[in-house]
């Protein structure tokens, strides 16, 4: 630990976090000017998107270069493991005010709305009979019918499960230092990722289009798409990282015993495919 | 400062100078100074808010400001306040003290650190921007309830997003807390030897990460619900404005403690310093801090007691609220027999920590009043509530802020402050403060509701006491400013100790303390 703390590497002043914020800044700057009406809101979003990614490249890349320079102890490293622990706690809390709306939605308002509680249903809804799905006593958004749990979602779910397989083997070849299988691995896992998000994609369509399954169905539609929109964007976040994973593999990155980066990628890999079991389990099935 | 640079000037991991040592710094000292100022700015906008809402309600009618704008300013007042002033202070005296507390160079994630605080200067200039737009600032109260929110003009998507960054900047400064303590810690400085300060602000931290997200997921909704024709709050699409409010407030509860578990911290420092004792009850401290961070997210709903819930709920809520009361009293009996028999001087830090640990009992009673689920419905949306959380927050929060700023003070800038003036910045606050909220108390009980521009005629003489009070108190933080300034620019030397024999690795270090804290991390037996 002594020694450790010697070495502990504190990096001198970064511009990187103010091009993040000026970033951020310009992003949901131009998102509001567009959700009121602004010509110009788009084409500012878009300029903050840009200049995010420019930060995220810029901040990683000198990480990268200063993992790479055995710059960073295993201090360090540790520090790095509790940090993106806690960050995917962080993003369990999200997912589960979006699952409390759900639960909340079917267990207590819907019901109350028909008739379990006597006065909103006398006073407000009467004739309404709960039900799930619903699009509430004003029918909001049309009639409309349900994604099956049994048709793309369960394919779905054996691709994600698949994946975490197939992200584990790569684990397994990196730690034996067998680079062809691991960068094998990774392009399997960064396939079924894709994959996962094309028929998602696919489903969106046929939900919208045969369905008249839509954001504006009722409470059902809201908390199905918010749930498996954020889950779908954890998604893609999750296979542009492995994707850089995989690059910088082929790029000789990592050794065996010293790979946080892709430990990091691995595990919100695994969060979003918990994520997703409590969507295919409560949202499709159930 | 200016003595801290030439110190290190030999050492090349010296700041940088100019203004980018700090936009771009990545030490911790730095980014607390930066927290810490900025915190001290909020609190002054904020306070102006309060002195407009104070004029208006100085007489019964209207006066100085539309109801519009005076909905605007109390909503803004609280915005201001909770997540510019209070919050945002905390974690500056996080980033200053828990690395030399623990015997750490720097804060685990360094550039994080950095990003954490350059988020909130645009997250305010966001939500400050909204009074200029059509439609004015958000009038519908802190709580954001729908639908009242969704009427919110141009400000609306401001406002959420606003909220979303300044949720983005506390997660990363929580998760840098969290890591910081768990994996900077000197050799031989176990959890259980940790100053309190430390423990306090560990727990905060897993209560930032565990309910930010909440508010963020729940501000989300409502921007969705207004933009996209989602209908999570909306009845008539099976949807319901109450599930709102208990998913805020889900945030809501634990957001009251991250306010308040810093200050009990802060506290335990202070008074065993003063009172010559080691504090008394350590570990039944740490344990009646985590209890209270636990129990905090199993009681959201006894803000909503009126609103509606099953009967199981209301009880529920309302004895679990008050078991809180059992950790709180274990503190505060631990706080007066630390006291007990010490040898006791009464320099500013003892005089704010001891305000503290009477006016935030006070606020504690007035709470667990509150929690008394028929009782409440007396009292939900008066005076009462605002008193009692005026109580917690401004004798509670914003005191121990205070007293932690004269008691480390010294020890940033290696000089002392004025004592004459900082006595007397306590005894006009702590006056013209219980001058402002005590009257508040009977406002409440009479009846006079909160958020409302005017009030019947009968409410006139204890509002006008009450605006006294608060211009007063107003006007009094002005010579907190003052002392802290001329503080940093000069005055006596301050020694390493400061104070007479005070416990933590803090007190070893020079006054003002190397750039970069324990370059060699110090035995801690």
């Amino acid at each position: 630990m002594t020694e450790a703390h010697g070495g502990y590497y504190v990096p001198h002043g970064s511009h990187w976090p103010l091009v993040g914020s000026v970033g951020l800044t310009t992003l949901v700057v131009g998102f509001a000017m567009h959700l009121n009406g602004s010509d110009m809101g788009l084409s500012t979003m878009f300029a903050g998107v840009a200049i995010v990614l420019i930060m995220m490249f810029g901040w990683f890349g000198t990480v990268i270069r200063e993992s790479e320079a055995h710059m960073y102890n295993d201090q360090v490293d540790k520090s790095f493991r509790w940090g993106m622990g806690w960050f995917i706690f962080s993003e369990v809390m999200f997912f589960a005010a979006f699952f409390g709306a759900l639960f909340y939605a079917r267990i207590l308002s819907v019901p109350w709305l028909g008739g379990e509680d006597a006065s909103t249903h006398a006073l407000l809804w009467q004739g309404y009979s709960a039900a799930w799905p619903t699009n509430g006593p004003a029918g909001m958004g049309g009639t409309f019918e349900t994604v099956g749990a049994w048709g793309i979602p369960a394919i779905n779910t054996l691709i994600l499960l698949s994946s975490g397989v197939t992200v584990t083997f790569a684990h397994w070849a990196l730690k034996k230092n067998n680079r062809g299988p691991l960068v094998g691995w990774l392009f399997a896992t960064v396939a079924l990722g894709f994959l996962f998000i094309g028929l998602q994609a696919y489903e969106y369509g046929h939900a919208y289009s045969d369905l008249n399954l839509t954001l504006e169905s009722g409470v059902y539609g809201s908390t199905f798409y918010m749930l498996t929109g954020f889950h779908g964007m954890h998604v893609t976040i999750g296979a542009i990282m492995l994707a850089i994973i995989m690059l910088r593999s082929i790029r000789g990155h990592f050794s065996p015993d010293r790979h946080f980066a892709f430990e990091a990628v691995a595990w919100y890999w695994h969060f979003v495919d918990v994520v997703w079991l409590g969507l295919f389990i409560f949202v499709y099935w159930l | 400062m200016t003595t801290a640079t030439a110190h290190e000037a030999h050492d090349d991991h010296g700041p940088a100078r100019g203004l980018s040592r700090w936009l771009f710094t990545t030490n911790h000292k730095d980014i607390g100074t930066l927290y810490l100022l900025f915190a001290l700015l909020m609190f002054f906008v904020g306070g102006s808010m309060a002195m407009a809402i104070r004029a208006e309600l100085f007489e019964p009618g209207l006066q100085f400001v539309n109801p519009m704008f005076f909905n605007s300013l109390t909503t803004m007042h609280a915005l201001v306040m909770i997540f510019g002033a209070v919050m945002p202070a905390f974690v500056g005296l996080a980033n200053w003290l828990i690395p030399m507390m623990i015997g750490a160079p720097d804060m685990a994630l360094p550039r994080m650190n950095n990003w954490s605080f350059w988020i909130l200067p645009f997250a305010f200039t966001l939500l400050l921007s909204t009074f200029f737009m059509e439609g004015g600032a958000p009038a519908g109260g802190w709580t954001i309830y729908p639908p009242l929110v969704l009427q919110t003009g141009d400000a609306f998507p401001f406002l959420i997003f606003a909220i979303h960054l300044m949720g983005i900047s506390s997660i990363m400064g929580a998760i840098n807390v969290v890591v910081t303590i768990l994996n900077m810690r000197a050799p031989g400085m176990t959890m259980m030897k940790m100053p309190l300060f430390v423990w306090t602000w560990l727990i905060t931290a897993y209560l930032l990460i565990a309910v930010m997200p909440v508010l963020a997921g729940a501000v989300t909704m409502l921007l969705t619900d207004k933009f996209f024709g989602t209908s999570f709050f909306t009845a008539a699409g099976g949807g319901d404005p109450v599930m709102f409010q208990h998913i805020f407030w889900f945030f809501g509860h634990p957001e009251v403690y991250i306010m308040i578990l810093p200050a009990f911290g802060i506290v335990s420092q202070i008074i065993p310093t003063f009172a010559r004792k080691p504090l008394f009850g350590y570990s039944s401290m740490v344990y009646a801090t985590a209890s209270i961070a636990f129990l905090s997210f199993i009681v959201w709903a006894h803000h909503m007691f009126t609103v509606g819930m099953p009967l199981a709920g209301e009880l529920f809520f309302m004895y679990a609220t008050m078991l809180i009361a059992v950790p709180t009293g274990v503190k505060v009996f631990n706080w007066v027999s630390t006291m007990w028999r010490g040898s006791m001087t009464f320099e500013t830090p003892m005089l704010f920590a001891l305000g503290f640990v009477v006016m935030f009992t006070i606020g504690g009673f007035s709470g667990l009043m509150l929690a008394i689920a028929p009782v409440d419905f007396q009292y939900h949306d008066t005076y009462f509530v605002v008193a009692h959380f005026h109580y917690v927050l401004v004798t509670g929060a914003v005191f121990a802020i205070m007293a932690g700023a004269y008691y480390w003070l010294p020890k940033w800038t290696g000089n002392m402050y004025n004592e004459t003036l900082g006595k007397w910045h306590f005894w006009l606050s702590t006056i013209s403060v219980n001058v402002l909220f005590f009257p508040q108390h009977f406002l409440g009980l009479a009846g006079m509701p909160r958020r409302i521009p005017d009030y019947s005629i009968q409410f006139a003489e204890f509002n006008m006491i009450s605006s006294l009070g608060g211009f007063a108190f107003g006007l009094s933080q002005l010579l907190f400013v003052y002392i802290v300034f001329s503080t940093i620019r000069g005055g006596a030397r301050a020694t390493d100790e400061v104070w007479d024999n005070p416990e933590g690795l803090e007190w070893t270090l020079s006054s003002p303390p190397p750039y970069h804290s324990f370059t060699t991390a110090p035995e801690v037996k």
